[in-house]
C-alpha cells in the first residue's frame, strides 16, 4: 500500500494508539495504519511523515520495537521520509518507558517529538495537535531554505 | 475451564474437555502477554534488600511505622488479587489461553505478596511486623477497599469482576506505591524501591491485559448493557476513590504528604480508566504528579525529553542510516 499520509502509526488489537490517533481528528488521507500482521505487505510512504508507535517488551529495549514497525522501516524510502517519532507507553516500565520510540529516533536520526501513555489524555491530544502543526511549518520552511 | 459447551444445563451432558493448543491462538494478545509475563518473571530473593538496613536506620519512628503500614496494605491487595481476584476471572475467560495467562497473573501476585514479607524480615523486628499486620486488619478504610473489591469477586458478573480487577491493578495499589518512590527520590531504601518497581511493572501488564479482555468481552454485549457497565465503572471508581482519599489521609497526614499522594492517585485513576477503554476523568491540573516521584517511577517521563514540550529549535535532525532486521533487537 502506498500512502501520502503525514502520520503513520502502528497499533496492536488493543487499539490504544489507534484511539489516540483518532482523537487527533486529522483528515482521512493524512493518516495510515501499519498492518497488524507481519505477513501482510507493509506501507510505502510517498511524503515526509511522523511515526507513532507503542513500546512492547521488557528491560533494555530488547524486543521493544514492534516487528511490524521493523518491517516498515527496513524499506529504505520509508527511512528517508521519516521526520520524527511519537512514542506511546506506560511510565510503569521505568527506563523502558517509550523506549521503542527512542530506538527508532536514534536509528533514523530523527527527534522523539512526544511521549504519551496508553491512549493519551485530552492534554496529550492538544499538545500533539499543536506540536505537529508547528513541526510541519518548520519542516517546510527548512526545505524551502 | 473452557469446555465444548457453554450453557449450564448442557454441561451435565459434557463428555470431554479440551486440551489447550498453543499452536492455534484465537487471540494473539494471549501469546504476546504470556511471553511478556514469562520474560518479566522475577523473585525477591535476587534483590539485595539487606543493603537498605543502614538507610532504614535513618528513618524516624513515624516514618518506619508509615512504611510498614503501607507495605501491609499492599500485601493485603496482592493477597486478594493472587488467591481470589485473578482466579475468579478464570471461569469468565474468552479463550483457554486467557485462563493460562490468568494463572500466571495469580502466581505473580503471590510472589508480590511474599516479597513484602522479605522486606519486613530484612528490616524490621517481629514485634513491629505483627503490629503493622494488626493495623492492616483494623484500619477501616483499608478493610473497606478490600471488602468492596471482594464483593464483586464473589459475585457472578464476569464483566464487573474484570472492571474491579483492573481498578485494583491500576489504581488501588498507588496510594502505597507512592511511598517507596518518595524514599527512592531521596536516595533512601533504594533496593526496596527496586523490588517495588518490578511489582509496578507487573501490575501494568496485568491491568493492561485484564482491561483489554474487558473491552473484547464488551463487544459481545448489547448497547444497553455497555452503558450499564460504563456507569458502573465510573461509580465504582468514584466510590473507591473517595475511600482512597480517606486512606491516604490516615497514612500520610502525619508526614504532610497527603496532597502530593492525591495527585498520584488522580494520575493513576486516569490510567485505570484508559486500560478499560474509557477516557481519562481527572483534568491535568490535578494529575500533575510531583516531578521527583514521576522521575523515580520513570526517569525519562519528564517534559525535557519531548521535542514538542521543550526548546525544540536546537534539535539537530541528521541523515537516515542503513538498517536491516539484524540491526533491531527482537
Amino acid at each position: 500500500m502506498h500512502t501520502s499520509a503525514q502520520l503513520i502509526y502502528f497499533s496492536s488489537v488493543s487499539n490504544n494508539t489507534h484511539r489516540f490517533v483518532e482523537k487527533l481528528g486529522l483528515p482521512q488521507g493524512q493518516i495510515a495504519r501499519l498492518p497488524l500482521h507481519t505477513r501482510s505487505e507493509t506501507v510505502h510512504a510517498m511524503e515526509p511523515f511522523v511515526l507513532v508507535l507503542p513500546t512492547y517488551g521488557a528491560d533494555g529495549g530488547s524486543g521493544s520495537v514492534p516487528k511490524q514497525v521493523i518491517k516498515f522501516l527496513n524499506v529504505q524510502p520509508n527511512r528517508e521520509l521519516i521526520r520524527g517519532v511519537i512514542g506511546a507507553g506506560n511510565t510503569n516500565f521505568h527506563d523502558s518507558y517509550c523506549i521503542a520510540g527512542d530506538i527508532v529516533a536514534q536509528k533514523c536520526k530523527v527527534p522523539h517529538l512526544y511521549r504519551f501513555e496508553l491512549m493519551g489524555t485530552q492534554e496529550d491530544v492538544s499538545k500533539v495537535h499543536k506540536g505537529l502543526e508547528e513541526f510541519w511549518k518548520q519542516q517546510s520552511s527548512l526545505s524551502a531554505a | 475451564m473452557t469446555t465444548s459447551v457453554t450453557n449450564e444445563t448442557q454441561s451435565t451432558l459434557l463428555t470431554h474437555v479440551e486440551a489447550i493448543n498453543w499452536n492455534r491462538l484465537p487471540d494473539d494478545k494471549d501469546g504476546e502477554v504470556w511471553n511478556r509475563l514469562v520474560n518479566n518473571f522475577w523473585l525477591p530473593e535476587k534483590i539485595p534488600v539487606s543493603n537498605d538496613v543502614q538507610s532504614w536506620a535513618t528513618l524516624t519512628e513515624d516514618e518506619k511505622t508509615l512504611t510498614m503500614r503501607v507495605f501491609t496494605g499492599l500485601t493485603l491487595l496482592d493477597t486478594i488479587q493472587g488467591t481470589v481476584g485473578a482466579v475468579a476471572l478464570i471461569p469468565h475467560s474468552l479463550t483457554q489461553h486467557e485462563e493460562a495467562v490468568l494463572t500466571n497473573i495469580a502466581f505473580m501476585e503471590s510472589v508480590h505478596a511474599k516479597s513484602y514479607s522479605q522486606i519486613f524480615s530484612t528490616l524490621c523486628s517481629t514485634k513491629d511486623i505483627d503490629d503493622a499486620f494488626r493495623w492492616s486488619k483494623e484500619n477501616p478504610n483499608l478493610q473497606r477497599k478490600a471488602q468492596i473489591v471482594m464483593d464483586y469477586y464473589h459475585g457472578n458478573d464476569g464483566m464487573k469482576k474484570r472492571v474491579a480487577s483492573t481498578i485494583l491493578e491500576s489504581f488501588l495499589f498507588y496510594s502505597g506505591f507512592y511511598l517507596p518512590m518518595h524514599w527512592s527520590s531521596r536516595a533512601k531504601l533504594t533496593n526496596t524501591a527496586d523490588i517495588i518497581r518490578l511489582i509496578i511493572r507487573d501490575e501494568a501488564v496485568h491491568g493492561y491485559y485484564i482491561g483489554y479482555k474487558y473491552q473484547r468481552a464488551l463487544e459481545l454485549e448489547t448497547e444497553e448493557r455497555r452503558q450499564e457497565l460504563k456507569d458502573y465503572t465510573f461509580d465504582l471508581l468514584f466510590e473507591l476513590y473517595e475511600n482512597e482519599v480517606q486512606y491516604t489521609h490516615d497514612l500520610y497526614d502525619g508526614v504532610g504528604l497527603s496532597e502530593d499522594v492525591k495527585k498520584f492517585l488522580h494520575y493513576n485513576a486516569n490510567k485505570a480508566l484508559m486500560n478499560l477503554g474509557y477516557e481519562a476523568m481527572f483534568p491535568s491540573d490535578v494529575t500533575n504528579v510531583n516531578p521527583a516521584i514521576l522521575s523515580a517511577l520513570s526517569p525519562n517521563a519528564d517534559e525535557n525529553h519531548d521535542f514538542f514540550s521543550g526548546s525544540g529549535s536546537s534539535y539537530v535532525i541528521g541523515k537516515a542510516v542503513e538498517t536491516e532486521d539484524e540491526d533491531w533487537d527482537f
